[in-house]
C-alpha cells in the first residue's frame, strides 16, 4: 500500500527535473558529436590520411563558404533553388490534395485508379530527365516538371490513406444529417485527412529538394546544384564542399520548416498536444 | 459468382491503364512532334532496342550495382542503427550529425565521390548508391530500436536471453516494421541514384543508354528506355512488397487483431 502511494509522487516530481537535465545533456552531447565530425574532417587531410586534393580541411571549407556569402551570384543560385523547390512543391500539394480527396471519397474512382497509382508511383522521376532535357533544355521548367512529378505521388498516396481513414460511423452520420458534399469534405474528411496531408507535405518537401538539386546538377538548371557541378569539374574542391554544406543546411531548414508547419496545422491534434504537454 | 467478381476485379484493375494506353495510342497516332512519337512506333522499337544482348550488357549491370549498394546500405544501416539506438548517450551524440548528413540530397554525393576516384568504375557508383540508401535505413532503425517495448527488453533480460538471441529476437524483430519502412524509402532513393550515377559518368548501363538515345535523337528508343526504367521500378517495388509481407506477416496480423478487423 505504501509503495503504491509513494510511487505516483515519484513519477510526478522526478521526471521533470531529470527530463530537463537529460535534454540539456543530449544537446551538449549532440554539439560534441558535431564538433568531433568537424575535427575529424580537419585532421584527416592535415595528418595526410586523405589527400587534401580530395578532402580539404574543414577550416578551408568553412573559409570558402564565408567568402561565398559575400558573392551576389551565390545568393542568386540559392534563390533559384529555393524558388524552384517552393513552386514545384506548391503545385504538387494543391494537385495531390485535390485529386486525393476527389478520388479517395468516391469508392468506384478509388478502385479504378488503385492499380494505376501503384504503377506510376514507383517510376523513378529521374527517368523523365532525358525527355525534359529534350523539351526544355536547362530552363527551370525542366526542374519544375521533375519536382512536381516526384512530390505529387508522395502527397497523393498520403491523402488517399487519409481519406480511407475516415470513421465510417462519422461519415454515415454526416450523410444521414444530409450534410452537403462540401460540408462533408470540410468537416468530416478534411480533419481526418489533415495529419496525412501534413505527412505528405513533409515527405514531398524533402523529395522536391532532392529532385530540384538533381535537375540542377545533371541538366544544368540554374541553382546551387549547377554550381556544385561547375565547381567540381573545374577542380575547385573546397568550393564544391562548401556548396554541399550549404545544400545540407538548406535540407535541414526544409525539414525544420516542415516540422513547424506540422505543429501549426495540427495544433488541435492529439499527437501534437501530447508532445507539447 | 466468383467468376463475376473476378471479372469485376480484373476490369477495375486493368480498366484505367488500358483506357490510358488506348488514349495515348489514339492521340499520338498521327503525331509529327519529334518529342512525342506515335505509341505504335515506341512499341515497335521496344523489342529491337531491348535485345537479349543489351539487357545482359546494360540492364543487368545497372541492377547488380543497385542491389549491391542497397544491400551494403541495409546491412550497415541496421547494424549501426541498432548500436546507436540501444544507447541513449550514443544516440544523443550522433543525432545532430546524422540529421545533417541525411539532409544532404543524395545526388550531391556524385560530384564529391567523383573528386576522389573520378567517375568511371562500378565502385564509385556502388558507393554512391550505398551512401544514399544508408540514411533512411539507419535513422529508421534507430527510431525502431528506440521505440522498443521496455517490458519486453526487461523480460528478455530476466529470462537471461543471450545477447545474440536478445538482439535477434527482441531488438531486431521489434524494430523490423520501422526498418522495413526505411528500407522501402531507401529502395526508391537507390533507383534514383542508379540512374543519376549513370547520367553523370555516362559510360555503361541503362541510364547511360537512355542518354545516348536522347543525344542521338533516337526518340522512340529513348521512350522505350523510360518505359524500361518504369518497369524495373515497378518490379523492384513488387518484390519488396512480397518480401515485406512475408517477413512482417506477424506484425500485420497483430495490427489487424488490434483493430478488431
Amino acid at each position: 500500500m505504501g509503495a503504491t502511494l509513494t510511487a505516483p509522487s515519484q513519477t510526478v516530481t522526478r521526471p521533470i527535473r531529470t527530463r530537463r537535465a537529460g535534454r540539456l545533456r543530449d544537446t551538449v552531447l549532440g554539439i560534441l558529436g558535431l564538433a568531433v565530425v568537424v575535427l575529424v574532417i580537419e585532421l584527416l587531410p592535415r595528418v595526410g590520411v586523405v589527400d587534401s586534393r580530395f578532402l580539404p580541411p574543414a577550416s578551408e571549407m568553412l573559409a570558402t563558404l564565408w567568402d561565398q556569402l559575400g558573392e551576389p551570384s551565390f545568393w542568386t543560385a540559392l534563390g533559384d533553388t529555393l524558388r524552384g523547390w517552393a513552386i514545384g512543391l506548391a503545385i504538387a500539394m494543391v494537385a495531390g490534395v485535390a485529386v486525393g480527396i476527389v478520388v479517395g471519397s468516391i469508392p468506384l474512382l478509388r478502385a479504378i485508379t488503385a492499380s494505376t497509382v501503384e504503377f506510376l508511383r514507383p517510376i523513378p522521376s529521374v527517368a523523365l530527365i532525358p525527355l525534359v532535357v529534350l523539351i526544355y533544355g536547362s530552363q527551370p521548367q525542366s526542374a519544375l516538371i521533375l519536382v512536381v512529378y516526384a512530390s505529387f505521388w508522395q502527397v497523393l498516396v498520403q491523402v488517399l490513406y487519409g481519406v480511407a481513414d475516415v470513421d465510417p460511423v462519422v461519415r454515415d452520420t454526416a450523410h444521414s444529417y444530409r450534410f452537403s458534399r462540401r460540408a462533408i469534405v470540410r468537416t468530416v474528411i478534411w480533419p481526418t485527412a489533415l495529419p496525412y496531408v501534413v505527412t505528405g507535405f513533409r515527405l514531398a518537401a524533402a523529395v522536391a529538394l532532392i529532385l530540384e538539386i538533381t535537375a540542377e546538377l545533371i541538366i544544368g538548371v540554374p541553382g546551387l546544384g549547377q554550381r556544385i557541378g561547375v565547381a567540381q569539374s573545374s577542380g575547385a574542391v573546397s568550393l564544391t564542399y562548401a556548396l554541399v554544406i550549404v545544400v545540407g543546411l538548406v535540407g535541414i531548414t526544409v525539414n525544420l520548416f516542415a516540422r513547424v508547419v506540422e505543429r501549426r496545422a495540427l495544433r488541435w491534434h492529439s499527437s501534437v498536444r501530447r508532445e507539447i504537454a | 459468382m466468383t467468376v463475376r467478381s473476378l471479372a469485376r476485379q480484373a476490369a477495375l484493375t486493368l480498366g484505367l491503364p488500358v483506357a490510358m494506353i488506348a488514349l495515348w495510342w489514339v492521340v499520338s497516332a498521327n503525331s509529327t512532334s519529334i518529342f512525342w512519337p506515335p505509341l505504335s512506333e515506341i512499341v515497335e522499337a521496344f523489342p529491337e532496342t531491348w535485345t537479349w544482348d543489351r539487357i545482359v550488357n546494360s540492364v543487368v549491370p545497372s541492377v547488380v550495382r543497385l542491389l549491391t549498394g542497397y544491400t551494403i546500405a541495409v546491412v550497415v544501416g541496421v547494424a549501426a542503427g541498432t548500436a546507436i539506438g540501444l544507447s541513449r548517450n550514443v544516440r544523443a551524440f550522433c543525432e545532430p550529425s546524422m540529421e545533417f548528413f541525411r539532409a544532404i540530397p543524395p545526388p550531391v554525393l556524385v560530384p564529391i565521390i567523383a573528386l576522389f576516384t573520378g567517375y568511371t568504375g562500378a565502385t564509385a557508383k556502388i558507393v554512391t548508391i550505398a551512401l544514399g540508401c544508408l540514411w533512411p535505413v539507419l535513422l529508421n532503425t534507430v527510431e525502431g530500436v528506440r521505440g522498443l517495448d521496455e517490458v519486453q527488453l526487461d523480460t528478455a533480460r530476466c529470462y537471461r536471453f543471450r545477447t545474440r538471441s536478445r538482439l535477434i529476437h527482441v531488438v531486431l524483430r521489434g524494430a523490423s516494421p520501422q526498418i522495413s519502412t526505411g528500407a522501402r524509402q531507401a529502395l526508391s532513393i537507390g533507383v534514383i541514384l542508379m540512374v543519376v550515377s549513370e547520367l553523370f559518368g555516362a559510360n555503361s548501363g541503362l541510364g547511360a543508354d537512355i542518354v545516348q538515345f536522347q543525344r542521338s535523337f533516337a526518340i522512340p528508343q529513348m521512350w522505350t528506355g523510360i518505359i524500361m526504367l518504369g518497369l524495373i521500378g515497378v518490379v523492384l517495388s513488387a518484390i519488396f512488397r512480397i518480401v515485406e509481407n512475408r517477413a512482417l506477416a506477424w506484425y500485420y496480423g497483430l495490427r489487424r487483431a488490434d483493430r478488431g478487423a
